[in-house]
């Protein structure tokens, strides 16, 4: 029994050869078919849909460029500062509002209904106050990661269980000390959260600003290949950003034992 | 103390926090009129919040933004009608044939965190400078939670029902419109309003990036005439529609979910 176990397991685990792994392959090849079909068909506009030669080369021509990383580091330094500083803000007042009930219940509406509107109608605004460079790009990343931070960690807060809060309370630990020693580190799982929900909104708001209006970046290497109609260039730049980002969304969730809570 | 007196108490005990918050709200409102007038703010940067309030009467009938925000509604509600029906109908297949699901689960949720309104250039050229490239934009940026909230609205119904279902030898199709889509409604519903903000973020957004549409559209074009009381009023309306929008929805939400 135990022999014919052993064996059922190694034909399920055998590499690569899963029914599951099959049809994505499957999915992939017929995706790839029905595109290079569609190039070469003429049913669409010319090069809207372009041949998966003509994105592969310019991929690769992206990939090599030095253009392209010098805006990577633009666009990656306005969104890790977007987020350092939309994070810290987050972290601080959700900290005030998970802490006090009176705060929460006079302020916490305010940012549970800003929350969810779309961030991007404030960069004329952000225009005015920080100048048409990284800086209104970085306030309005900003603005988009501070709301998701605060309200995951509000929640967070009021999540920690009761028994640790009286534990920091009976050894008589400070204001600094309970955020340090108690909330922050109970709070782990939610701030990580709220930092990967913060990260994939920064992203969009920065993305998103630079697209609108900037002379470099990830967004305006976008769409400057709108404005010339390099399609390929574009179809380039969305595959290596999609990869980049959810990428990054993994590496935090992973970073911040995210997974784990699933498996418990 | 008789119990209407302490009830009279309490509730306005519960009234307190609110208005405290309401006030501090106008406080850093007249704290800015305040600033702005004596000259320490630029009010070439920061109009007065007097100006902007008094701007919203002039904004609302130049601008048409009743018929801006039908404009805006509308692509909303059909990428609405277009996220549920393909979401939903995707999240039953994806149940329905678990391989599938297995294979293609990930890929949804791994969309659910891409930054896809970054496409709407590509959209803009398949489908021009029009409102199909709005609603088609809202549409996929929506899709995601739509489908994996169907997903687990349908895995999630009791096995209690299923069981019923069996015993009472319902074929595929009844067991699926008379046990589990209406055990599933609530959750897929979550979804729908989930998609349905989403669509509106993006809509808005993408409305407002490619100067056309409805109320994105005003905003830009406010601000290109450097209209700063009016861009500000503009803003200020469409989050109010925003939240409105937000709040009906949750209300439609505690409609369906009555019991949590």
């Amino acid at each position: 029994m135990a022999e014919t176990g052993r064996l059922r397991q190694t034909a399920v685990t055998a590499p690569g050869l899963s029914p599951v792994m099959l049809l994505r392959i499957a999915i992939i090849f017929s995706v790839l078919a029905v595109w290079e079909f569609l190039s070469h068909s003429g049913w669409l506009y010319r090069d809207v849909v372009p041949s998966l030669l003509a994105i592969g080369r310019a991929l690769i021509d992206l990939l090599a460029s030095g253009d392209y990383y010098f805006n990577l580091g633009v666009t990656a330094g306005e969104i890790g500062t977007a987020l350092a500083l939309g994070g810290v803000a987050g972290l601080a007042v959700g900290i005030l509002l998970g802490a006090n009930r009176f705060l929460s219940k006079a302020f916490e509406a305010y940012l549970y209904y800003l929350g969810p509107t779309p961030k991007i109608i404030f960069f004329p605004i952000m225009i005015m106050w920080f100048g048409v460079g990284p800086g209104s790009k970085i306030a309005l990343g900003t603005l988009s990661c501070f709301f998701p931070v605060a309200l995951n960690i509000a929640a967070g807060m009021r999540q920690i269980d009761k028994v640790l809060i009286r534990v920091g309370k009976t050894f008589r630990a400070s204001t600094a000390q309970m955020v340090f020693k108690i909330y922050l580190p109970a709070m782990r799982h939610p701030i990580i959260n709220g930092i990967r929900l913060g990260l994939g909104v920064a992203l969009i708001g920065t993305l998103l600003a630079e697209t609108k209006l900037s002379n470099k970046g990830i967004g305006f290497l976008i769409i400057q290949a709108y404005s010339i109609f390099d399609m390929p260039r574009m179809y380039a730049l969305l595959i290596v950003l999609f990869v980049l980002a959810i990428g990054a969304n993994a590496l935090v969730g992973r970073l911040g034992g995210l997974d784990s809570i699933k498996r418990h | 103390m008789t119990v209407a007196a302490l009830s009279k108490r309490s509730s306005r005990r519960g009234l307190a926090p609110p208005m405290v918050g309401l006030a501090v709200l106008v406080a850093f409102f007249l704290a800015i009129e305040l600033l702005i007038q004596i000259g320490v703010l630029n009010r070439f940067i920061i109009p007065p919040p007097s100006e902007i309030v008094g701007s919203f009467g002039r904004v609302i009938i130049e601008e048409h933004v009743f018929s801006r925000f039908l404009l805006t509604l509308g692509e909303c509600l059909t990428a609405g009608v277009m996220l549920t029906v393909f979401g939903v109908a995707g999240g039953v297949l994806m149940h329905r044939y678990k391989l599938l699901q297995q294979a293609c689960e990930t890929w949804v949720a791994a969309m659910a965190s891409a930054p896809i309104v970054l496409m709407y250039p590509l959209f803009l050229v398949i489908f021009g400078r029009s409102a199909w490239t709005i609603i088609m934009m809202g549409f996929i940026a929506a899709l995601p939670p739509v489908i994996l909230k169907t997903i687990e609205g349908i895995a999630g119904t009791r096995k209690v029902l299923v069981n019923v279902g069996r015993s009472l030898n319902l074929t595929a199709a009844q067991q699926f419109w008379k046990i589990l889509f209406p055990a599933a409604l609530p959750t897929i519903f979550v979804g729908v309003r989930l998609g349905l903000i989403f669509a509106l973020i993006n809509i808005v957004g993408v409305e407002f990036l490619i100067n056309f549409g409805g109320l994105g559209q005003l905003i830009n074009e406010l601000a290109e005439r450097y209209d700063l009381a009016g861009t500000y009023a503009a803003i200020c309306f469409v989050i109010l529609v925003s939240v409105l929008f937000f709040m009906a929805l949750e209300k439609a939400e505690r409609w369906l979910r009555p019991v949590d």
